[in-house]
């Protein structure tokens, strides 16, 4: 049989995040995302040359609300980023930290800016691994933290979000000048995705540094439009559109546990099934199917979900026959 | 859009002066500038500035080299001196032009066959340049025919269906925008299309706007190339633009900018 394959002109950009000391930082590993020349894992046709990443999740405060199924894992260590992040590495294998700060927010503790600067040094010092810096959603506490987390973060090379087209400018500045990469983050738009990338760049940030998230949703959810939405940034970056070729990361982790689907109670639904195996399931599907839309970073939650997703990888990373 | 530069053309008279005194910082200027503002390719033309037309095309060709890998494009009606240029360009080139006449399809096709260059391809034969858009399409076809017998895929055959100037010719435009929309529909793939813009606007006052005008319109049509000037700013607003409004390119808000990043 013919192999069809299209002649794409353009490659999505390679993203390092994280710093050995070699390079000025403290890990002992560093992550690289992107280079593909190729729709996602069509090897046949053009070059994947990194597998996508593995974060997960660690929050700033006590994430009571969470299902039991979710705080089982990290049982010990809920009320310690530091320690949870540690967990995250050494027991359950992440490739990266998501440190989200939750705390910031004036709804969820409206903790000191401070403090999270604090609380990035504290899990740098407990881990090896590379760390992405999640803001609280917030945009002026995330303005007044942020660039104290970039400062105490210096020459690290996390990946620092997010920016938005309402508010990139301090996050730009802080990312500049403290060299790490940042997520530019749209609400499943591809137009504003484009143009927070534009606005971005037009700071002095170059484009290459740049991380693209789509502000995914999870399974169940309208995943079939982020879909479209992703394939179009990967069509477009394979065109050679610069202003659309960064690397993509997913929240999977925080719009999966969100979904009644995942979360719900046996005792509620009994045709659902054990929510100990439904909901890192429900996780892990989310995961891989936006793997397979284009994400190269997705953040997840449960080490079930982890371990299943990293399965899948390796199978869809296998040398394409 | 794929955006071909007019400016390296003997017509114009600082490009005249420059190939007559062999000044080829003016010319790698030019060259630069072009480039920066958006052209892919470089059409050269010697113009009337030197009857050493071929030893003009090798320098000029040289020239450019020195400062750009971008496509060439080597416009000259006379096959020798087209040979020559592309024997200094090595690769990477465009014929610009054969016509439907025996005699150049003999001559020009076998030449891009050879060397794996694209070909542009006037719709025009030895009875001139049909008024009617049928009698246009019809050259292309022949045009495509022979191309493809001289082992050419109509990829890559830029068909010119020939730009004339408004104010001579005011009926042309439309019979353009005819001969494009049909040409596309000739063959799997389809031929792409080229127009020299600038002739549509001599001599008239609005140049333009006439020809940014033009230019959305034939990009309607489905025209692929151009020969124009990139730093012209409303003529290259235009085919941005419209790149966006044929949804070639993603919408943002700075869009503009994005497509000069």
């Amino acid at each position: 049989m013919e192999e069809i394959k299209e002649k794409w002109t353009g490659a999505v950009n390679t993203v390092t995040v994280g710093a050995t000391e070699k390079e000025g930082g403290t890990r002992k590993s560093t992550v690289t995302i992107g280079g593909e020349t190729t729709l996602p894992f069509l090897h046949f046709e053009g070059s994947i040359p990194y597998r996508p990443a593995l974060a997960l999740d660690v929050l700033d405060n006590l994430p009571e609300e969470w299902p039991e199924v979710l705080k089982e894992p990290y049982r010990d260590v809920l009320d310690n980023p530091a320690q949870w992040a540690a967990l995250c590495e050494e027991k359950y294998g992440a490739d990266m930290i998501c440190l989200r700060l939750k705390s910031l927010h004036p709804d969820w503790g409206d903790t000191a800016p401070e403090r999270a600067a604090e609380t990035v040094q504290a899990v740098l010092e407990a881990t090896t691994i590379p760390l992405i810096i999640w803001g609280c959603d917030d945009p002026e506490k995330d303005n007044l933290a942020l660039p104290l987390c970039a400062q105490a973060a210096a020459g690290e090379n996390c990946l620092i979000g997010f920016a938005t087209e309402d508010n990139y400018k301090t996050l730009a500045v802080a990312c500049l000048a403290d060299h790490h990469k940042i997520v530019a983050q749209s609400p499943i738009d591809i137009n504003i995705a484009k143009q927070v990338n534009i606005l971005i760049s037009e700071m002095g940030y170059k484009p290459e540094d740049i991380v693209i998230d789509p502000n995914t949703g999870a399974l169940g959810y309208g995943i079939e439009y982020t879909y479209s939405i992703m394939e179009r940034i990967r069509l477009a970056a394979l065109d050679g559109d610069r202003m659309m070729a960064m690397p993509i990361i997913c929240d999977v982790g925080f719009d999966s546990w969100r979904t009644k689907e995942a979360k719900a109670l046996k005792e509620q639904f009994p045709g659902w099934g054990d929510e100990g195996v439904r909901g890192p399931l429900w996780e892990a599907m989310t995961a891989v199917l936006l793997l397979q839309a284009g994400g190269d970073i997705v953040n997840l939650r449960h080490p079930m979900a982890l371990e299943k997703v990293r399965k899948q990888i390796d199978a869809l990373m296998g040398n394409g026959e | 859009m794929y955006i071909i530069s007019e400016r390296i053309n003997g017509m114009f008279s600082a490009v005249k002066k420059a190939i007559a005194a062999r000044d080829e910082a003016t010319i790698q200027k030019i060259a630069l500038r072009q480039i920066k503002a958006g052209a892919r390719a470089l059409d050269l033309n010697v113009g009337t500035a030197t009857d050493d037309q071929i030893g003009a095309m090798v320098w000029l060709v040289e020239s450019v080299r020195e400062v750009t890998d971008a496509t060439l494009c080597l416009d000259n009606p006379k096959f020798e001196v087209i040979k020559a240029g592309a024997e200094a360009c090595g690769d990477n080139f465009i014929i610009n032009s054969t016509t439907a006449k025996e005699a150049d399809l003999a001559t020009f096709l076998p030449l891009a066959a050879e060397t794996g260059a694209k070909i542009i391809a006037l719709t025009l034969d030895k009875n001139g340049v049909p008024n009617t858009a049928e009698g246009r399409v019809e050259i292309a076809a022949q045009i495509i025919i022979a191309a493809e017998a001289a082992g050419i895929t109509p990829d890559r055959i830029y068909l010119d269906p020939i730009t004339l100037p408004i104010n001579v010719a005011q009926d042309q435009p439309k019979k353009m925008l005819e001969t494009i929309s049909q040409v596309k529909l000739l063959s799997d793939p389809s031929p792409r299309v080229v127009i020299g813009l600038s002739n549509l606007s001599q001599g008239t006052k609005e140049k333009s706007l006439l020809n940014s005008a033009f230019l959305a319109m034939a990009m309607g049509a489905g025209l692929d190339a151009a020969i124009l000037d990139p730093e012209d700013k409303l003529l290259m607003d235009t085919m941005i633009s419209g790149e966006v409004l044929l949804n070639n390119t993603i919408y943002s808000n700075d869009y503009l900018k994005a497509w000069r990043a």
